[in-house]
């Protein structure tokens, strides 16, 4: 590390050992994982933490993929929506018609698994609490509720 | 653009020595944002998330201090009972994915009249902590922004803690926005009170070029308040306070409000806050 023009970096991704080389100093952990490792699951929408589309794990903790650089993720694990165990939260959108567009639906399916982890059986007011960093522009967060809802009861 | 990413506390010192234009990172959510929108590009980075002391807290000399790199999301778990008023600060800060990863050292290095951790941490007279490969010092917060986002810091130095007194009395905080989550202040005031040195300390975000104190609002009602009796404050003690710290910002017409809508909500704010906070004196 240190030397300018690219770097290696190594990580654990969905529990699979990858390393890149030449990546940019700038470079986002979004960009790595959408470019070079090709999962196209965390949506890269506002690089800015606003939208919460690129939500994924990083050893364990709720971040957004944007506002991590990619050296930050060096020997680090991170789980992205392809990696989520089960589909049990996936399961539950399709079924409460959760998903218009989809564009938002991954990260909310990461926030909402990770709210779900920490709180088996969330109220109302404790789902707007965990999602107020997932924005939806179709607006449909009324069957987001319900899906989180369903998921918590088939868990 | 250079990655440093010193393992220890020390070989960050002396990599921001060797490198003083280095840009310090740390949840990214100033930093990163300024890289991928390209409004600044950094000649390097200097990666401080690998550095165990800088996540750790404990109690000094009957303070409590907190590294640098303690994020949101633990200041509200772990402090939150200890420093009521910056845990409900946390609380407002960002979405969940920004409280895991933002730190108070960060807010403390942009220096954003906005940061939300800023006005407790006037309102309980705090201290940063500043490190560097010749020393330490402390500066305290209410000397330490310069500006809009500057501070106090040399080039040579990081930040390594900041040191606060564990909530000697009632605390408050309270923020205007357009929601309730994912919202840059649009003026946000702090207010702590210690019954045992009869001390009112505030703290007012968002208005102004720094986070500012309301001095003569400490000292008015200071003196106001019925600390043997704990009677409830009179409105018109209530609307002075809330005139004097209106008083003290200094706002400007910006995207987010105009400087007379902030003044008039930074009165409601003060009110409110005090009336709050004295009730559960």
């Amino acid at each position: 590390m240190g030397v300018g023009g690219g770097m290696k970096v190594s990580c654990v991704v969905n529990g699979k050992a990858r390393a890149v080389d030449g990546v940019w100093e700038g470079e986002s952990l979004l960009y790595m994982l959408r470019e070079r490792f090709g999962l196209y699951g965390s949506k890269n929408a506002c690089e800015q933490g606003e939208c919460g589309s690129c939500s994924v794990y990083l050893d364990g903790t709720l971040v957004c993929a944007c506002l991590v650089q990619a050296g930050q993720a060096n020997g680090r694990s991170v789980v992205t929506v392809e990696g989520l165990d089960g589909g049990t939260v996936q399961q539950a959108f399709v079924e409460a018609g959760a998903v218009q567009c989809g564009f938002c639906t991954p990260g909310l399916v990461v926030a909402a698994h990770d709210l779900l982890e920490r709180m088996p059986h969330p109220t109302d007011a404790q789902i707007r609490e965990a999602l107020a960093g997932n924005i939806c522009r179709c607006t449909g967060y009324a069957k987001i509720l319900d899906a989180v809802h369903r998921a918590a009861g088939s868990g | 653009m250079q990655f440093l990413q010193p393992a220890t506390w020390s070989e960050a010192l002396a990599m921001k020595a060797a490198n003083p234009e280095a840009t310090p990172i740390a949840g990214g959510t100033d930093v990163m944002v300024e890289i991928n929108l390209d409004h600044r590009r950094p000649t390097s980075i200097l990666d401080l998330t690998r550095i165990r002391e800088l996540g750790e807290w404990g109690p000094v000399d009957g303070m409590l201090r907190i590294g640098a790199g303690v994020t949101y999301t633990r200041l509200i778990d772990e402090l939150g009972d200890r420093l009521p008023g910056l845990a409900m600060a946390s609380r407002t800060v960002g979405s969940p994915q920004i409280r895991n990863r933002g730190t108070v050292g960060g807010n403390l290095g942009t220096a954003s009249p906005a940061g939300d951790a800023l006005p407790p941490l006037l309102a309980s007279d705090a201290w940063v902590e500043l490190a560097s490969k010749a020393g330490t010092r402390h500066v305290s917060v209410r000397e330490f922004f310069t500006g809009p986002k500057r501070n106090a810091m040399r080039k040579d130095e990081l930040i390594a803690a900041f040191l606060v007194q564990p909530a000697p009395g009632p605390q408050q905080f309270s923020k205007v926005g357009t929601r309730n989550a994912m919202v840059i202040a649009v003026c946000s005031f702090a207010l702590s009170i210690d019954p045992g040195h009869r001390r009112v300390g505030t703290g007012i975000g968002s208005a102004g070029p720094t986070p500012l104190r309301a001095v003569a609002a400490e000292n008015f009602i200071q003196g106001e308040l019925d600390w043997e009796g704990r009677r409830p404050v009179s409105g018109a003690t209530l609307n002075r306070f809330g005139k004097l710290v209106a008083e003290a910002a200094k706002p400007i017409d910006d995207v987010r409000g105009t400087a007379a809508y902030r003044r008039h909500a930074l009165a409601v704010l003060a009110r409110r806050c005090l009336s709050w906070a004295w009730g559960a004196a």
